[in-house]
């Protein structure tokens, strides 16, 4: 029995009926931070308690009856698997206020935001810590309401009709989800995943496994998403406001993938043999025509999004392997990407808020001259997604094609040498989008860029040494409004080089960015980084150098783990 | 001791974190100064690890001498007996462990002081030569982490370990050569670098999965004591020759290194020439017992590198721009070093790795202050130079002496090492292999004396440009470049001259001897075709020596359209599939969904129509329904 899995869903929870309160809803972004800030405390708080000496067993756990005539319990815990994850959501969620506290929604509502947001919160980090099937069903579809309206109501201008499709795509896949949890309540009599989990699918008849495995798959398939059931990704991620594509890459995508590790395999077993190379084939069949899709791309955020779908295929590419490597390499994979994934939303809400578009044509060239820090943090981001070791984004892929080269013993071996080869083609394409992609936006000259409203800026000029426009408050600010203004100091840095300094440059920008935003936004500057936007990335740019240089730091939580999931008869 | 090779890895690592984080800190307020602030900090950041770094691997390629006789039998053994290995930590996969190991034996010292040496003469350099350059802290940042990198490959004990360190070159390769990234070509040029390398490492990285999965370890010890089967040691070494071709610009993955050319001068010569495209070599040196296990592999490798010595030869003694010039020049070289390996002897392919390290990273430091003083990379725009640029005539004449293979330059000595080995080697290929390689010291004779004559003598073309575009040097006023690029060309003029002595010396006394035979032969070839040309230049000095191929002229200078054809072949077909996937995404895929809803709303509408309020109609749909079920009661019971 421990209060801090239950505290961290009822912070949330209380923080968002909270924000209702008139005295609370006029700073309702401060109350937001407060409130995550402590989810995220508690977080790491739960980190801080967890036992890494057993990280294969649940721990922390709190178990009361929760509707006794169903036999349904309110049990919660975490483990190897659980806690990563866990941390990532709550942090990610504070980041988002950090950065919305520097950059309202365009629809403006805040306050609705906010509480929007701390529902979010509740759905997702109930997900990760539910151990009780149906429970895990609840916190799942939690999720979706808030996440309807933040497309709905805070989105771009197609935002109607993504909001519609998200939520409809995604509830089918959740009613499909659901039938697959009642075949297993109804063969194995319990709901508990812990003693599910425990048993490795004996007692569900190996056909009834197959079924349940291919309900419960195909329902977190759609929101993993694997191909070709994607579609609804690209939409809601294109149409979401910055902080809606943050949340939705970094941790509503890990939701499927967490069923995975958590559900589907260890309680199903035999059904995820039958089907697994099912699953390989459609994981790689992703990669490819993500990468594909990614590299004729024309707009920054679906690019992101497409690249989603491949990146997501390397996860089930490691589920589909069976083994304690490949599931390792998935888990890896899932932090990794909601990091990197999320950094790279966060710039391209940046970009977009910036250029007043996120067409990569229109954006023209030249960003790391007029803004250097993002674009040196985007070309970081790109290089970290793709792969590059010594960045988080390359274990998880390495070890879920290292998973594919020696699946388990049940598969077919030269199939999955075949998906192998296909995932490792795939790296390359993905190299070859997001290059293209920093080449078109990031190199060059800015000379055809548009802008928003009016003619376009004299900022946008062809001369390199001429001075970009200067700020409309210079004389308010006399010293350096920003170095970053300046036509000199230009680097292609790598990122960490925005440090304390660009903190510092921010800080001295970001006092224009409220007050100038609001009046005519065509006449606004081109300004770097400001002091929030560097406070929400920095922490990412920080973990995914540190997960990149010393992996262990999450494979030994992981490994453990995972070899109890699959049961010692698993592996290879 | 272990900890001595660590600090030689991690200082420039630290170098280039400082030079990224650390440059511009505190300048804000300095006003017109910042700049020679940043740039004077980024220069110590640059220049003062790289040194000690260089001190350290000296003294441990001492210690190592000392050491105790541990190698097994590697051409190494007697001359740097020591090894160290230090493991600091052991990442659970749960599968095959990786190790973080770092190793250090003869091979890697020897590789190392190439790579310290070369590194710190190109930062040297590159203060003069970068002096205008707004973005140098990142640029001599970015010199450091590669630095880094590349020494992560030579110590490295496991190879995931190694790998990281091969992919991250691959990274500051491609931002050092679009250094200059306000022209879309250099842009272009880095892309396609990183990418062709990449698509090799994917093999690289597949045959890393064969060994260490048979091994049951990634630790490059156990790999090589590790009794794996022949089949399994042909797939993973043919695997691992994709990413040797990539990174060592073999055919078919070469045609990056002559475009990487658009990066700063300096970086050519650091990276291009002298060390990242040596990683592959000395990668298959590294794990030779591996590949002497597997002849097959030897065989295709002794096969590229025969086309690629004789091709890439060709391609240079027909282009107009120097640095091209020497970029197909180096993969010819290189070539030789495959070949050697191909042959069976790592010793020729390693010394001629470091002899070619030495005196090509001279050249391309020399071509930098030819470009530097010119303006211009072409040939066509330089001539008669020797006089206005006399200490650089010198060394580069030196440089090239050692390229052609004259003597006494260290370039004889290595390239005979190397004829010598093929000439003794096996395999099917072999003949095939040793005329390639005896036709390619002619033609490379030939070719570096036409960039030679071009470049000091004949009549002088130097127009004065304009502001030159980024990517091209700075047009300078003065004779001679500045002391600090001066220097760094001197210094390694001295290795290029001496190095083969040196390397014969102590050849012999491992065992190895000059055969004097085969020596004079290649002489004359490189000789002979070093003559053809200067007949044809004397008869028309102003005229281009290159027109001695006729109609192959235009072939040699496209180098055999090789980029033409995966343009049409791989690039376009790729991108027009790109296409296709984004109109099937939105026609096929997101057809279906959006046709559900349709066909959803549709169905609908037909339900509605019974729904219509009429309540004579649902009376009768009642009442026959009533009918129906009794009939069927009736009937079935």
């Amino acid at each position: 029995m421990s209060w801090l899995p239950i505290a961290l869903v009822a912070v949330p929870l209380l923080g968002a009926l909270a924000a209702f309160v008139p005295a609370v809803r006029d700073s309702a972004v401060a109350w937001g931070i407060a409130v995550s800030a402590a989810v995220l405390v508690l977080a790491v708080a739960l980190a801080a308690v967890f036992d890494y000496a057993r990280p294969a067993e649940m721990q922390l756990q709190t178990d009361q009856p929760w509707i006794p005539g169903l036999g349904l319990r309110f049990h919660l815990g975490v483990d190897g698997v659980s806690l990563p994850l866990v941390v990532l959501t709550a942090l990610l969620t504070f980041l988002c206020f950090v950065h919305l506290a520097g950059h309202p929604p365009e629809g403006g509502r805040t306050g609705g935001l906010v509480v929007t947001l701390l529902v979010l919160e509740v759905g997702m980090l109930g997900t990760f810590l539910a151990l009780d099937l149906l429970l895990f069903f609840v916190f799942f579809e939690v999720v979706l309401v808030p996440m309807y309206f933040v497309i709905a109501l805070w989105g771009g201008a197609g935002r109607r009709q993504a909001a519609v499709k998200f939520i409809l795509y995604t509830l089918l896949g959740s009613a499909v989800l659901l039938i697959g949890l009642l075949v297993v309540w109804t063969q194995a009599g319990t709901l508990d995943m812990v003693a599910l989990a425990g048993r490795h699918g004996s007692g569900i008849a190996r056909s009834a496994q197959i079924l349940a495995f291919l309900a419960i798959g195909l329902g977190l398939a759609v929101k993993t998403p694997m191909w070709p059931l994607h579609t609804w990704l690209p939409d809601a991620h294109t149409e979401a406001p910055t902080v809606g594509s943050v949340l939705l890459a970094g941790v509503l995508l890990k939701m499927g993938s967490y069923g995975f590790a958590r559900i589907a395999i260890p309680v199903l077993p035999e059904g995820a043999a039958a089907l697994a190379p099912w699953l390989g084939a459609f994981a790689v069949a992703g990669i490819a025509y993500g990468s594909l899709a990614c590299l004729a791309q024309r707009d920054l955020k679906r690019m992101i999004a497409y690249s989603s779908v491949g990146h997501m295929g390397f996860v089930l590419l490691g589920f589909a392997s069976l083994t304690p490597v490949g599931l390792n390499g998935a888990l890896f994979a899932n932090v990794a990407h909601g990091l990197i994934t999320g950094l790279l939303f966060f710039l391209a809400g940046a970009v977009k808020e910036r250029y007043g578009t996120a067409d990569m044509v229109r954006l023209g060239g030249g960003m790391l001259r007029r803004l250097p820090y993002v674009g040196s943090l985007l070309t970081f981001a790109c290089v970290a997604s793709l792969g590059l070791p010594g960045l988080a984004g390359f274990w998880g892929e390495m070890l879920a094609l290292l998973g594919a080269y020696r699946p388990a013993a049940a598969l077919s071996r030269p199939l999955f040498l075949v998906f192998m080869a296909v995932g490792g083609l795939g790296t390359v394409l993905t190299a070859a989008y997001f290059l293209l992609m920093l080449s078109r936006v990031t190199h060059g000259r800015a000379v055809e860029t548009v802008s928003p409203a009016g003619p376009p800026e004299p900022a946008a000029s062809l001369e390199p040494a001429a001075p970009l426009e200067p700020l409309p408050l210079e004389p308010a600010l006399p010293l350096e409004p920003a170095a970053s203004l300046e036509p000199v100091p230009l680097e292609p840095v790598r990122p960490g080089a925005t440090g304390a300094a660009g903190a510092a440059v921010g800080a001295a920008v970001g006092v224009g960015t409220r007050e100038g935003a609001e009046p005519g936004r065509g006449r606004r500057p081109f300004r770097d980084a400001t002091a929030h936007e560097l406070a929400a990335w920095l922490p990412l740019v920080a973990l995914i150098v540190l997960f990149g240089l010393w992996p262990k730091a999450l494979l030994a939580v992981t490994t453990p783990a995972v070899q109890s999931l699959l049961g010692s008869g698993v592996a290879p | 001791m272990i900890a001595v090779v660590a600090l030689i890895v991690l200082l420039p690592f630290a170098a280039a974190a400082a030079g990224l984080l650390a440059t511009r800190l505190g300048t804000r307020n300095l006003g017109p100064r910042a700049e020679r602030v940043a740039y004077r900090r980024a220069a110590w950041f640059a220049i003062v690890p790289g040194g000690v770094s260089a001190a350290l691997t000296v003294w441990l390629a001492a210690s190592l001498a000392g050491g105790a006789g541990t190698s097994e039998g590697r051409f190494w053994s007697e001359l740097l007996p020591g090894r160290v290995e230090g493991t600091l930590t052991v990442v659970e996969t749960g599968s095959v462990p990786i190790s973080l190991t770092l190793r250090d034996d003869g091979l890697s010292v020897l590789t190392g002081i190439l790579v310290v040496v070369v590194a710190l003469a190109v930062q040297v350099y590159s203060v003069g030569y970068m002096r205008d350059e707004p973005r140098y802290p990142s640029y001599s940042a970015f010199v450091s982490l590669f630095t880094s990198a590349m020494l992560l490959v030579v110590y490295a004990g496991d190879l995931i370990v190694l790998y990281a360190g091969w992919e991250i070159m691959g990274l500051c390769s491609y931002l050092l050569i679009g250094h200059w990234w306000e022209d879309r070509a250099n842009s272009r040029a880095a892309v396609k670098a990183f990418l062709v390398t990449r698509l090799g490492d994917v093999g690289f990285l597949f045959g890393i999965f064969v060994l260490g999965t048979a091994a049951g370890g990634f630790r490059i010890d156990d790999v090589l004591r590790a009794d794996i089967p022949q089949g399994t040691l042909i797939a993973a070494t043919l695997l691992l020759l994709a990413g040797v071709a990539g990174k060592s610009a073999q055919v078919p993955l070469h045609t990056w290194l002559p475009d990487a050319m658009a990066g700063p001068t300096p970086i050519s010569a650091l990276i291009h020439a002298a060390t990242m495209v040596a990683a592959g070599i000395f990668v298959v040196a590294r794990l030779y017992p591996a590949f002497l296990a597997a002849p097959p592999t030897l065989d295709v490798l002794g096969v590229v590198a025969a086309v690629g010595m004789l091709g890439a030869a060709l391609a240079a003694l027909a282009q107009d721009d120097l640095k091209r010039v020497l970029a197909y020049s180096t993969i010819s070289q290189l070539a030789y070093m495959g070949a050697a390996l191909a042959a069976g002897s790592d010793l020729a392919a390693m010394f001629h790795l470091v002899s070619h390290g030495a005196f090509k990273a001279l050249l391309f430091l020399c071509a930098g202050l030819v470009i530097h003083h010119v303006g211009s990379n072409l040939i066509s725009h330089m001539g008669g130079l020797r006089r206005a640029l006399p200490i650089t005539f010198w060394t580069m004449t030196i440089g090239f002496a050692a390229l052609a293979g004259l003597p006494p330059a260290s370039g004889f000595f290595s390239k005979d090492a190397v004829l010598s080995a093929v000439e003794h080697g096996t395999g099917p290929a072999q003949p095939f292999v040793y005329a390639s390689a005896l036709l390619t010291v002619g033609v490379t004779g030939a070719y570096a004396a036409r960039a030679w004559l071009r470049t000091f003598f004949g009549p002088a073309r130097v127009e004065p440009l304009a502001e030159p575009p980024p990517g091209v040097a700075h047009v300078f006023d003065g004779r001679e470049a500045p002391r600090s690029m001066l220097w760094p060309a001197g210094v390694l003029a001295v290795p290029a001259l001496l190095l083969g002595l040196a390397g014969s010396a102590a050849g012999s006394a491992a065992g190895v001897k000059v055969e004097w035979g085969p020596a004079a032969v290649s002489l004359a070839v490189a000789l002979l075709g070093a003559g053809i040309v200067y007949a044809l230049w004397r008869s028309a000095p102003e005229q281009d020596p290159a027109r001695l191929l006729g109609p192959f002229r235009v072939p040699c200078e496209r180098a055999f359209y090789v980029d033409a054809a995966y343009a049409a072949l791989v690039a376009r077909p790729v991108l027009r599939l790109a296409r296709a996937v984004v109109r099937t995404d939105a026609r096929v895929v997101d057809g279906a969904v959006r046709g559900s809803g349709r066909a959803t709303l549709g169905l609908s509408g037909l339900v509605r129509l019974a729904q219509n309020g009429n309540a004579q109609l649902y009376v009768t749909g009642l009442f026959a329904g009533l009918v129906l079920i009794a009939v069927a009661a009736v009937v079935l019971t």
